[in-house]
């Protein structure tokens, strides 16, 4: 084992500090109150409730959100299927594809405002909003708008026709990338929506309501019922729902399949996931380090497909580690809607308890931590990048989504051995593998049981790009060709 | 046991003008009105499970019996438990990679096999269909369709990934490709009825996409696809690739559903019960459930609906 200062220091220690750069806010208009978005308008709920949702930076209320219960979600059911027999079933595929192309084109011209909302309300840095999450979710819409009316040529010898109406459950990490990604394929294929949100980033789902309704999509088609997991429970349980797809943890996805059991929906889960970023001897080790940081740290590790298990080749292990922490050291953390910033809050209060309950259980499990030392705001809920040596297979650290900014690191020998130590896991959902030679890429990309494989990058997505898990990772895939299939009903 | 055999023999004798021309050595037996001295005992087949290339009987030393269709006893079969399940996942899973790794040309080769073996005994499968009650054309018909059938998935096997693996157009400097990769370890629930041509349909469109497989054979008629693995056994499938498992579908239907190292299960049949037990248990490992319609027609969709999809990133540069 090399010890020691590593062969090349990258560099970081300047004398320049960043000055502040934030985003001014006022561009982005959020009103005091949202209704359900039902019928093309925004509605009151029968439930008569609200709920605040907060930023998680400051704790200070944005906004009041309409909390739908079982009734409002068969008001919208209803609604959804009214549109899906009276109008867009009936609709010519390329007309239905030229709705989505408006839905993509508004929400490029609105994008900044996008963007400043859910760094808001979700606590992401701007950046990320600005550079991923927002103009992702435009692709999504306009990758799917034109398969509307190609859907024949992407099943040979099938005949592919709408599933109906579909519900759609999505999570806090993304909310309008999720939002587009479930909303986009359901249009292109001929259904119509019933999205729920998740209940702490609900605003950019109203915002989206808005640019559906700009865009004169037909009354009904897409519907919004906002609202905790009671309110996903009544979608789910609903008798006239023909496909529920759900984006989530693990646990709730089993009992979604569960109590779909018998009652002849279609189901797409994307879940949980534990993923293994594999780091070799012969990788750009400074490449590396770049991406194990994207790995973990983007979106503050709320991500299913994070980076969560470093696997390093123990020759290079403690270059690599060495080299880790001092990056680390560098990374901003702070205001989300900072410009430089480049880890934001956790999204919420239960999730900061949750990641903390982990750092304290990798402690008492003997593994060894190291956090950034970055002094983190007095407000809103924070946890700075950590990451945790000495960890053994079994630790819970190891073994469970932390969903944060937490990173496992464990060293192998051989090729097979970190083959298999990425493998010993019941999550599926992606995995990275770093190294400059051609053949090992193939070789460990082909045996890691995962449905999305970054070589020498890490956390990308695209539209044309399928995405989704083996195993307790979730079923079926969306985007690209491949996730059409989710909503259809093929012969 | 000494008055059930007497019983049998009297019985086929009586049924012997009837299906005189049956070929199999199983299911003719000597008339009693041979004389003594020349007579010659037929030898009966023991009908056993197939696990890791092996034939064991059930651990449980259970059976049940098949009945002809006059109503003769034919068989003892296995009724395998939950341990047998059990040990056949676990050959199974030993199977997965080198078969999921073999080439698609290997595969198929494989396959094609499999049929230039059953060809060569399809006058002991047409018998033991006709046994069952089988018309004797129905069950030439049936030999010759399942042949046909295996024929048909070995030349899918080198050919479903082209038409249904990607490349994908993403915006960014990548290089961003999708193949379907086998789910791995699948339990299939065969069609209560399904007997040679039902099951080679159930299982060959899986182990040519390359996973491997525990099957329950038809609890009625179970016959073929037993003596299926004596074809499998000697055409290069390798040990685990295929098990098969006879007995009651009641008792392991939900260990079929529930056991957390197997992918996925495979349904084949109608029976709503059976399915929404099945669909519940399967959420233990979020494992998928194919649930296969009767009539379903061969394709190459047979091969994908049981294939993960992966997609693969890595960035263009320098």
């Amino acid at each position: 084992m090399s010890t020691g200062e590593p062969a090349h220091k990258l560099n970081y220690d300047t004398r320049w500090e960043y000055s502040p750069a934030p985003e001014s806010a006022d561009h982005a208009r959020i009103d005091e109150q949202y209704g359900l978005f039902i019928g093309g308008k925004f509605v009151a709920p029968k439930s008569g409730e609200y709920f605040n949702t907060i930023n998680p930076a400051t704790e200070k209320v944005l906004s009041r959100v309409a909390a739908a219960n079982a009734d409002d979600v068969n008001n919208a059911v209803k609604v959804a299927r009214g549109a899906y027999e009276n109008v867009w079933s009936k609709m010519r595929p390329a007309e239905r594809g030229k709705y989505i192309f408006r839905i993509a084109r508004i929400i490029q011209e609105r994008s900044r405002e996008f963007a400043i909302i859910e760094s808001l309300d979700g606590g992401k840095p701007i950046r990320e909003a600005r550079d991923i999450d927002v103009p992702l979710a435009a692709a999504h819409f306009f990758y799917h708008a034109g398969w509307a009316d190609k859907l024949d040529y992407a099943f040979p010898c099938r005949s592919p026709s709408p599933v109906g109406v579909v519900g759609q459950i999505i999570p806090w990490n993304f909310p309008l990338l999720m939002a587009a990604w479930k909303i986009a394929p359901a249009l292109a294929c001929g259904n119509t929506v019933v999205l729920k949100p998740a209940e702490t980033t609900s605003l950019t789902a109203l915002k989206l309501a808005e640019v559906i309704r700009d865009a004169d999509l037909p009354k009904g088609v897409v519907n919004i019922v906002t609202g905790d997991g009671s309110t996903g429970s009544a979608l789910v349980q609903h008798n006239d729902i023909n496909k529920i797809a759900f984006t989530g943890s693990t646990d709730v996805g089993r009992l979604i399949q569960h109590s779909l059991a018998g009652t002849g929906k279609k189901y797409t889960l994307e879940l949980g996931g534990k993923a293994a970023n594999i780091i070799f001897a012969d990788a750009p080790i400074d490449q590396a380090v770049e991406g194990i940081i994207n790995a973990i740290f983007f979106n503050q590790g709320h991500v299913c497909c994070a980076g969560s298990r470093l696997l390093v080749q123990e020759s290079v292990a403690d270059q690599v580690v060495t080299k880790l922490k001092e990056r680390m050291q560098t990374l901003i953390i702070g205001d989300p809607l900072d410009k430089n910033t480049d880890i934001g809050a956790i999204n919420s209060a239960a999730q900061l308890e949750r990641i903390n309950s982990y750092l304290e259980l990798g402690q008492n499990e003997g593994a060894e931590m190291f956090q950034c030392t970055t002094k983190t705001p007095d407000f809103g809920f924070w946890c700075p990048p950590t990451l945790f040596t000495q960890v053994a297979q079994s630790h819970s650290i190891v073994r469970e989504e932390v969903f944060g900014p937490v990173l496992a690191i464990q060293t192998f020998r051989t090729v097979d051995e970190a083959i298999s130590k990425a493998n010993n896991t019941q999550y599926g959902l992606s995995g990275g593998v770093w190294t400059d030679k051609g053949s090992k890429i193939f070789n460990v990309g082909k045996n890691i049981r995962a449905g999305v494989i970054w070589a020498n990058t890490f956390n990308k997505f695209d539209p044309t790009s399928p995405f989704g898990g083996y195993k307790e990772s979730g079923v079926g895939r969306e985007g690209g060709l491949h996730g059409l299939s989710a909503y259809l009903n093929l012969d | 046991m000494d008055k059930k055999n007497q019983k049998r023999t009297t019985r086929n004798a009586k049924q012997k003008t009837a299906s005189k021309k049956a070929v199999s050595t199983k299911i003719k037996r000597p008339a009693v009105d041979t004389p003594v001295e020349k007579a010659r005992l037929q030898v009966n087949k023991t009908y056993k499970l197939y696990i890791n290339g092996k034939f064991p009987r059930t651990e449980s030393a259970r059976y049940y019996n098949i009945l002809g269709a006059d109503g003769s006893m034919i068989a003892n079969m296995c009724r395998a438990s939950r341990k047998d399940f059990r040990e056949a996942v676990l050959a199974a899973r030993k199977a997965q990679l080198s078969w999921s790794n073999a080439s698609a040309y290997l595969r198929g080769q494989i396959l094609y096999r499999i049929a230039e073996m059953l060809e060569g005994r399809a006058d002991q499968f047409a018998a033991e269909l006709c046994a069952t009650g089988a018309s004797k054309s129905a069950a030439a018909k049936e030999v010759t369709a399942a042949i046909d059938c295996l024929v048909y998935y070995a030349g899918w096997t080198d050919k479903y990934q082209q038409i249904f693996s990607s490349v994908n157009p993403v915006a960014s400097s990548h290089f961003n490709f999708s193949i379907l990769e086998p789910m791995g370890v699948i339990s299939v629930l065969c069609a209560p009825k399904s007997s040679l041509l039902g099951f080679i349909s159930d299982v060959a469109p899986l182990i040519a996409g390359g996973n491997t497989l525990v099957a329950l054979a038809s609890e009625s008629a179970p016959l073929s696809a037993i003596s299926l693995a004596e074809v499998l056994h000697s055409s290069d499938v390798p040990a685990g690739v295929v098990n098969i498992l006879t007995g009651y579908r009641a008792e392991l239907v939900e260990q079929f559903a529930s056991h957390m190292d197997v992918n996925a299960v495979v349904y084949n049949g109608d029976d709503t019960e059976e399915i929404k037990l099945i669909e519940e248990q399967a959420a233990a490992n979020i494992k998928r459930v194919i649930i296969r319609r009767q009539g379903a027609k061969p394709g190459p969709y047979q091969i994908s609906q049981a294939q993960e999809v992966k997609t693969t990133w890595h960035p263009i540069g320098n």
